[in-house]
């Protein structure tokens, strides 16, 4: 089965979630937007603690992530909250061309942070209402981009569920979605593999560049990166190097040519199998997926690392037996009988296919029922 | 699966996905063969154990990929881990 029943949105995007977003332009705002999400029933906080003073390429960043994660599919409307209307508006106008409900309050013009959060929840909730309006519909898997996602990785995760991942990620690309591969970093000793599977050779030497810049950052710090990465925790799962990390996690892409290299928070433009640039801490990762519109996110995690993201479901999936036991509660696919038992990778697959079909129609994560959910955008550059 | 999994028939190390005690006679299935190999150590789950002698400085090999070079000499049978193995890349602290 390719289609699967979504919210079209008036883009043409489709969604998997039907969110109301309160949107928080910078520091001075979170607060508010967690105070009017806690209220409003369907409504979900998104804040930062940057955007002030920020300049260039690392301003455009955050503004690109949070316009990007406004305009997500997965998201019905969207209020955005600014210190003053102006910089609300300098993110709500990137947020407009989706053709969405977008409205904008200032702090400064509410008079006080009370005032904006008794505002701010009369209009979340209008905007929660006339969301709920909107009914599911037929839509194409050629309307999805899944990101392929590892964190609290052990050897597991490339014997068994990165494996797993890259199998589904083959047959989901071949039904006509696209899938994002992420953290370059955890490329490194492996990047060659990757370089060489990109359709143009650009991208191929834009895959080897990103490595490139990470490696060199680390050397630039003087230390053995060993113990940062791979975590300690990596370690005790029996991962040595960053190499045998790296050749475990690229398992995740499956095996399909690589269309299209993207900066963090960028939108993929073309399908099939595409490689964004985001550092491999998962928070900030998958924010980067979440600005580039990424509508689920499947995490594949060998030690057990919780961690979910807000508005894209993630889907937790485990290839360790003693993981998969005491995790449970964290964990949506169970893949550990490929180890402890004498599951087929394909059988595998196809059950992560079977739940990620479920819950593109709205069956609860774990994560979302727990609300393990965190964002950080990514920045490389100081506040000025 | 097998208890102790070669990820390709190139590789120099195989890794155990059981807990296993030291001096045990373990048995790995390479290129469709089986071998036996003496465990030198306790090996927890999911670490990795030598199929051959690797001499220091030598390439470590797993998924027919370079993971890193011994630190030490390595015989064959006994743990590899962060105590014999280095890593080739990102190493700041050697420039």
């Amino acid at each position: 089965m390719t289609t699967f029943m979504g919210y079209r949105r008036p883009d043409g995007r489709v969604g998997v979630r039907n969110i109301v977003a309160i949107v928080s332009a910078m520091d001075n705002t979170n607060a508010c937007a967690n105070r009017i999400a806690d209220i409003v029933a369907h409504a979900v906080p998104i804040t930062t603690p940057f955007g002030r003073t920020q300049i260039g390429h690392d301003f455009e960043m955050t503004l690109r992530t949070l316009a990007g994660i406004g305009a997500h599919p997965n998201v019905a409307a969207v209020l955005v909250l600014g210190l003053s209307l102006t910089s609300a508006n300098t993110l709500a106008d990137r947020i407009r061309p989706s053709g969405k409900p977008v409205e904008v309050l200032g702090l400064q013009e509410a008079g006080s942070t009370m005032g904006l959060t008794m505002a701010g929840v009369r209009v979340a909730a209008d905007l929660t209402v006339a969301a709920s309006e909107q009914t599911r519909e037929p839509c194409e898997f050629a309307d999805l981009t899944v990101a392929v996602e590892c964190g609290g990785s052990d050897t597991t995760s490339g014997i068994a569920s990165n494996p797993t991942v890259g199998l589904f990620a083959d047959r989901f690309i071949d039904a006509g979605g696209t899938i994002v591969l992420s953290e370059p970093a955890e490329f490194m000793g492996a990047e060659h593999i990757l370089a060489e599977r990109a359709v143009d050779p650009e991208d191929g030497q834009r895959i080897r560049d990103m490595v490139k810049w990470f490696e060199d950052e680390a050397k630039r710090n003087g230390v053995d990166m060993r113990g940062t990465n791979p975590t300690p925790d990596n370690i005790e799962g029996g991962l040595t190097t960053l190499e045998e990390k790296s050749l475990g996690a690229i398992a995740k892409g499956g095996s399909r040519p690589i269309v299209e290299v993207i900066d963090y928070s960028e939108p993929a433009t073309k399908r099939g199998l595409v490689v964004m640039n985001t550092p491999s801490a998962a928070c900030e990762s998958m924010t980067g997926l979440l600005g580039g519109g990424s509508q689920m996110i499947i995490f594949s995690t060998g030690r057990g690392n919780a961690i979910g993201a807000p508005i894209s479901p993630t889907i937790k999936i485990t290839g360790n037996p003693h993981t998969a036991a005491v995790m449970k509660e964290n964990i949506d696919v169970d893949v550990s009988a490929i180890i402890s038992d004498s599951e087929p990778l394909e059988t595998a697959a196809n059950r992560l296919w079977d739940q990620m079909l479920k819950i593109a129609q709205g069956k609860l994560t774990r994560c979302e029922v727990l609300q393990e959910d965190q964002l950080s955008v990514s920045r490389f550059g100081p506040s000025v | 699966m097998d208890t102790i999994v070669v990820m390709k028939a190139s590789d120099n190390v195989a890794t155990c996905l059981k807990d296993l005690a030291a001096n045990q006679l373990a048995e790995v299935k390479l290129d469709g063969h089986r071998q036996s190999v003496t465990l030198q150590n306790d090996i927890p789950f999911g670490h990795k154990i030598a199929l051959v002698d690797i001499a220091q400085g030598d390439e470590v090999l797993k998924y027919a990929e370079v993971i890193g070079v011994a630190s030490q000499p390595i015989t064959a049978g006994e743990h590899v881990h962060v105590h014999n193995v280095e890593s080739i890349r990102a190493r700041g602290d050697k420039i």
